[in-house]
């Protein structure tokens, strides 16, 4: 078979940035959005450089999609300037939960119809490492989640490498499919000046989710609860054997 | 029938460690609840699964089927559905290990369930399961309610407590063969590559970490050496792999793996956020800096503040002695320098 254009559906989150110290609302469910500084989800970097790289080798275009708020075409639009042809907001104000946020990715790809969906491992809010498999589920697609290393043949062969506990695993599949990407699999390019002023006037696209009943609800949020002992030592002899003691005695670990 | 189902894994050495995790905490939410266990092998446990007695789950399940006989996770998650429909099962547990974050949400849609993923502690309130689990890489803990009839949980690795039973159960097998087709095993584990000789971060007891404090590739031979003495694995923070100065197997943090071990040791590494993300559920940290401001010292049990070069060698020997052990060659040499 020959190489063929593809359609690349590439998924990015829009999160609270990495460094930011969420406080929690007054309602004890939620976080206060107001007051963070928002971004592209970290991974999804490395999953809009290998949906642009499938695009320049087949041919075909990529759609980035994001599940999210008004303020999320921040993060479309530097997907437009890096390259992709098209962009699309499906507006959410966080009423939905994860498996919301799935439909709503399926609901999209059911009407774009790509060949090959890619996302990052995790978004770095809830950390879940769920939605390639949800999405794949509900597209009746295979996935392959945490990849560090992917192959596409000509036939449509896929050859994913993933990590796994004490080493990793090689998996084999084909396309359509979904794949989450790891750090390490590609180094993200960066947007050019000339293109992120032309991203400013290309289009993005805007659609509502399905209806979706939540199937979890977050009834409490705290922050976690410090109980470390907090012994600072120095760094002399008397120290160190007081250290050794301790772990031993006190923590008994060693 | 068995109305909550724990789902083992296993690895050259056995049954995970994870699995026997999950096998006990299943037996304490079923005490709890007063419903039944049964344990279910995938790809590779079978052989294993009369371990779960140790456990006190008498009750131990085999998925046969020629096409699971190569690890395929959408294929596992189809006979799974259709064994918990069979069992009408309406709790199912797994270790979040590589392949349980990606089997339980398949899982979990297949059946249209509730799923909460990375659990660090499961409580039975009002009779009805909540799961707490981090969110924000740590920042926030959630407290999470499934609203549908099955709910599926993944328990983090190392959280949970493996305790073996006094005396231990008789388990009765029973096979389960699911009506699978070969399209719906597609992804299939071509191989497993195993890193030889090196013990994995994610199934480590300690963990000796090296920071940007290293200041280089050519220091990090203290930490494996450490590692070595105490029976640990390596890690490394973002700064060290990033930098070139260790590969990204090694990495904890919110980018790389999140761990738990009994006893992580942070030698240079400041505490970014991030990195307290990945290794901030260990049980007993040690963080060794010579910046008394680190944030590495807010989260630590015990901390030593010195310059690493100074501590790391007269640490090692002090830990040879009580260990009983020889002091490691690296060290030794530095010592004879000195």
């Amino acid at each position: 078979m020959l190489l063929v254009p593809m359609r690349v559906m590439v998924c990015l989150s829009y999160v609270p940035d990495t460094a930011a110290r969420p406080r929690i609302a007054a309602d004890g469910k939620q976080i206060e959005r107001t007051e963070l500084k928002f971004i592209m989800n970290p991974y999804d970097e490395y999953a809009l450089e290998e949906a642009l790289r499938v695009r320049e080798r087949f041919g075909g275009e990529v759609l980035a999609v994001c599940v999210g708020p008004v303020g999320a075409t921040e993060i479309l639009r530097t997907a437009l300037a890096l390259g992709a042809e098209r962009a699309l907001l499906v507006r959410d104000e966080g009423t939905l939960d994860s498996f919301g946020v799935a439909m709503a990715l399926a609901h999209v790809a059911q009407h774009y119809r790509p060949e090959l969906i890619l996302m990052g491992r995790q978004s770095i809010d809830f950390d879940s490492f769920q939605m390639a498999s949800t999405v794949g589920e509900l597209l009746g697609f295979p996935s392959v989640s945490v990849v560090s290393r992917l192959t596409i043949g000509e036939g449509g062969t896929v050859v994913a490498e993933r990590d796994i506990e004490g080493g990793k695993e090689i998996v084999e599949t084909q396309l359509p499919c979904v794949i989450s990407v790891q750090k390490g699999i590609n180094e993200p390019r960066y947007p050019k000046l000339p293109d992120i002023i032309k991203a400013k006037s290309k289009p993005i696209e805007e659609i509502e989710p399905p209806a979706v009943e939540p199937v979890s609800e977050i009834v409490a949020m705290e922050l976690p609860q410090q109980q470390r002992r907090g012994r600072i030592l120095g760094s002399s002899d008397e120290d160190l054997d007081e250290l050794i003691r301790l772990l031993h005695e006190e923590a008994k670990v060693i | 029938m068995a109305a909550i189902l724990a789902l083992v894994e296993a690895d050259p050495r056995g049954l995970k460690r994870s699995s026997c995790e999950v096998l006990t905490a299943a037996r304490t939410v079923a005490e709890q609840l007063r419903s039944s266990v049964a344990a279910v092998a995938l790809t590779g446990a079978a052989e294993l699964l009369e371990q779960a007695a140790l456990y006190g789950v008498s009750e131990g399940i085999v998925l046969e089927h020629e096409l699971l006989e190569r690890y395929s996770m959408p294929g596992m998650a189809a006979a799974l559905a259709q064994l918990i429909e069979h069992e009408q099962a309406h709790i199912v547990l797994m270790a979040a290990t590589a392949r349980g974050k990606e089997l339980m949400p398949r899982l979990a849609a297949k059946l249209r369930a509730g799923y909460a993923p990375d659990c660090v502690e499961l409580l039975v309130h009002d009779g009805q399961l909540l799961a707490r689990r981090p969110i924000y890489a740590g920042k926030v803990i959630a407290t999470v309610r499934l609203r549908t009839a099955l709910h599926l949980y993944a328990l983090r690795p190392n959280v949970f407590t493996a305790r073996p039973v006094e005396k231990p159960v008789s388990m009765v097998l029973r096979r389960f063969r699911p009506h699978l087709s070969p399209g719906e095993c597609s992804a299939v584990v071509r191989e497993v590559l195993r890193s030889e000789g090196k013990l994995d971060v994610l199934e480590a007891d300690i963990i000796v970490s090296g920071g940007r404090g290293m200041r280089g590739p050519e220091h990090f031979w203290m930490v494996e050496e450490l590692a070595q003495l105490l029976g640990g694995a390596v890690g490394a923070s973002r700064a060290a792999v990033d930098a070139g100065w260790r590969p990204h197997s090694e990495q904890i943090g919110q980018t790389g793996k999140t761990v738990s071990p009994t006893l992580y040791i942070a030698c240079g590494i400041s505490g970014a956020i991030q990195h307290l993300a990945g290794m901030s559920s260990s049980k007993v940290i040690v963080a060794i800096n010579k910046d008394p401001e680190a944030p590495i010292f807010k989260v630590a049990d015990y901390g030593v503040v010195g310059d690493l070069f100074d501590v790391l060698p007269r640490l090692a020997v002090k830990l040879a002695h009580f260990l009983g052990k020889p002091v490691p060659e690296g060290f030794r040499r530095v010592l004879e320098r000195n």
